[in-house]
């Protein structure tokens, strides 16, 4: 085995595309007016995931070089500041991603109970591979880590919503569901669910 | 006598979120209408004579973490709860959050009377978002009650609770990590000293706490810490909450006492039911992924702190993974591995470029393609992570193949000398048997 640095790093550094001019629509900009608020008035940057998720959310799923200037400008720090956190926490893409992004938790419980093999039936069914979109742009699979309901496995996060217990002979009919019906096709958390 | 449970009683209740079910069934923020009557330093005295002990992982008394921050100082102070839940196998602050939330919102507000701070941040996983919501539509009713806000019941105690979402990473669980992420950066930890207690947040004194942790003070502000301690053995009161998964019929939170043996959280009716099909035990994980092994002799041991580090382990964040014969011990590494590699937040050499060298050896020997000096290597990868490193994660990316070499190295032996696994192909992991799982 030769060896060579860790190129899966956090850290690797891959530059946004500039994208189009960037700032926020009016209700974002009020609402990131009033989470800073939370904050002492000198720590302004406690507001940067909240900022980064705003302008994600706004640009369709993904961050651009134009919107991370503009978490940059309100947050009053630099880009290269922003860059270092997005480039860090997994839930922040730099590039354009599918409508549903599908992240199905590979983590032990979850591997017990057959991930493994709903990554394989969903790359399958889509044709592409984790860390893909496919040819359609409406869904991108990756794989994550746990992610705290280990007594549902397999568990799948779409964007932000869930679906439990996903049996790899499931997985075909899971994407058709959502082809036909949307976010209609997702289980949800159990607890949450039971409430309503 | 039958345990009653006191934290999750209700959460199978239709209303059990909401604050008028919260304040009707479980005398909702009368702890903490009881605490404001008293001086801070009263409630961190009940606090440690209740002897709880932290429940994200390590068990430090949350009376002596509460004591060590600094008064005397014109600084703010501040509570981070730390509801990143990303120990994997680990899901009970997510019960709590959703099903429970005024019980952590109650704690949040008595942490911060105690301590003197004014001010308590909720970090909570990015990937938690429909849990989040609940929490900030119940902590909004809170102020609207008067529960939160200004001058609190009279008291002149002022109070907000805020939640703050991270956005995916395992390492801002550290608590010096956390810190950092809720300061805008990446999720790093500091060097210690100084501790949070003297320079945590904007380098203001600060007691990091786990939900659950949270979730017992108004427990024991209303019922005493006498009450408290009756619950469980010594040095391991109060009620505590398991997150059992992987190879069993009930996946599941259940809570009880930790007189509570681990056999008896595996396959007690009460609790998980059993193994999952006709596949026997062959090993537990009893903390969390970040723990060695239990096998079926240590299975009566008490699921306490103390009884499981005594039979070789951790209770850590009191994760049980439960794992049947279909399950390779190679694999499991591996795959535990992987997690690791990609979690480690990169600030020291052994954990960032040593987890990645255990993964690729681990890869190699599952392919059947080690080699016999890989395994002695893999030992001294482990052995040169493990307490050399800035946080604890390096201990913890390390034990899963200190134990697994311990106990299993047969079958690491068996994967080189074979050139492949020896679990019979249909039994593997990766073929679970889902048809006895509902
Ligand atoms: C790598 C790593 C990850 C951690 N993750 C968590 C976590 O997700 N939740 C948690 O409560 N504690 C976690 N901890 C433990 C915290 O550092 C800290 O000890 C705990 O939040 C203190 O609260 P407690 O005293 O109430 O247990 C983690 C520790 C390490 C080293
Ligand atoms: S042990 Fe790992 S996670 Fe902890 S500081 Fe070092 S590199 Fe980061
Ligand atoms: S291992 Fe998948 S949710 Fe925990």
């Amino acid at each position: 085995m030769e060896y060579a640095p860790a190129k899966f790093h956090k850290s690797a550094r891959k530059l946004a595309p500039a994208g189009e001019t960037f700032t926020y629509s009016p209700e974002n900009q009020r609402r990131f007016d009033e989470i800073v608020t939370r904050y002492p008035p000198d720590q302004r940057k406690s507001a940067i995931l909240y900022a980064l998720y705003l302008a994600q959310n706004q640009n369709g799923g993904h961050l651009t070089a134009a919107a991370m200037d503009h978490v940059a400008e309100q947050i009053r720090c630099t880009s290269a500041e922003v860059e270092d956190v997005v480039s860090y926490y997994t839930m922040f893409f730099t590039k354009p991603v599918g409508k549903y992004v599908l992240n199905v938790c590979r983590t032990l419980s979850c591997a017990l109970l057959g991930a493994e093999r709903v990554t394989e039936e969903l790359c399958a069914k889509l044709g592409i591979k984790p860390g893909e979109t496919d040819a359609s742009g409406t869904f991108t699979l990756l794989e994550v880590e746990c992610l705290g309901a280990c007594d549902r496995a397999p568990v799948v996060m779409v964007n932000d919503d869930w679906h439990e217990r996903l049996s790899p002979e499931q997985a075909g009919k899971f994407i058709d569901d959502i082809r036909a019906g949307g976010a209609a096709a997702f289980t949800g958390c159990h607890l949450h669910k039971e409430k309503k | 006598m039958a345990y009653e449970p006191v934290l999750t009683r209700h959460v199978g209740d239709q209303d059990a979120y909401t604050l008028d079910a919260y304040v009707a069934k479980q005398r909702g923020y009368e702890g903490l209408r009881k605490a404001l009557t008293q001086k801070p330093g009263e409630i961190i005295d009940l606090v440690k004579a209740s002897g709880l002990r932290g429940r994200g992982g390590a068990g430090f008394p949350t009376g002596l973490k509460w004591q060590f921050v600094l008064k005397d100082t014109p600084k703010p102070k501040y509570i981070c709860c730390n509801a990143d839940e990303s120990e994997p196998g680990t899901f009970k602050d997510h019960v709590l959050m959703e099903r429970n939330p005024h019980l952590l919102i109650e704690g949040c507000a008595i942490a911060c009377y105690a301590i003197g701070a004014k001010v308590a941040y909720i970090y909570i996983r990015g990937e938690f978002y429909h849990v989040q919501q609940v929490l900030e539509a119940e902590i909004e009713k809170a102020y609207k009650a008067g529960f939160l806000g200004k001058n609190i019941f009279g008291s002149g105690f002022d109070c907000d609770v805020f939640v703050h979402r991270g956005a995916g990473a395992y390492e801002a669980g550290e608590e010096t990590a956390l810190i950092e992420s809720l300061e805008g950066k990446r999720a790093q930890p500091r060097i210690k000293p100084p501790f949070p207690a003297v320079a945590g947040l904007y380098q203001c004194p600060t007691a990091v706490n786990n939900v659950e942790t949270l979730c017992n003070v108004p427990l024991i502000m209303m019922n005493g810490p006498e009450w408290f301690t009756a619950l469980g053995p010594e040095k391991n009161g109060g009620p505590k909450l398991y997150c059992i998964s992987g190879h069993v019929k009930r996946p599941g939170v259940y809570e009880a006492s930790m007189h509570t043996t681990l056999r008896e959280l595996i396959y007690g009716e009460q609790f998980a039911g059993g193994m999952i099909d006709e596949h026997p035990f062959k090993a537990i994980i009893p903390g969390g992924s970040s723990v060695p092994l239990l096998l079926d002799k240590d299975l009566d041991t008490p699921a306490s702190f103390d009884d499981v580090q005594k039979a070789g382990s951790l209770l850590g964040s009191a994760g049980l993974i439960v794992l049947n014969d279909t399950v390779c011990m190679v694999w499991l590494a591996k795959n535990l591995l992987y997690f690791y590699r990609h979690e480690s937040c990169g600030k020291c050499t052994p954990c960032r470029e040593g987890g990645d060298w255990l993964f690729k050896l681990l890869t190699r020997i599952e392919q059947g393609e080690g080699q016999a000096k890989d395994i002695d290597l893999l030992f001294g990868v482990a052995s040169n992570i493990a307490g050399k490193t800035l946080c604890a994660f390096g201990d913890a990316a390390a034990t899963p193949v200190l134990t697994t070499l311990k106990l299993f190295r047969h079958e690491f032996e068996a994967h080189v000398r074979e050139g492949r696994c020896t679990i019979p192909a249909e039994w593997r992991a990766r073929q679970p048997m889902l048809a006895g799982h509902h």
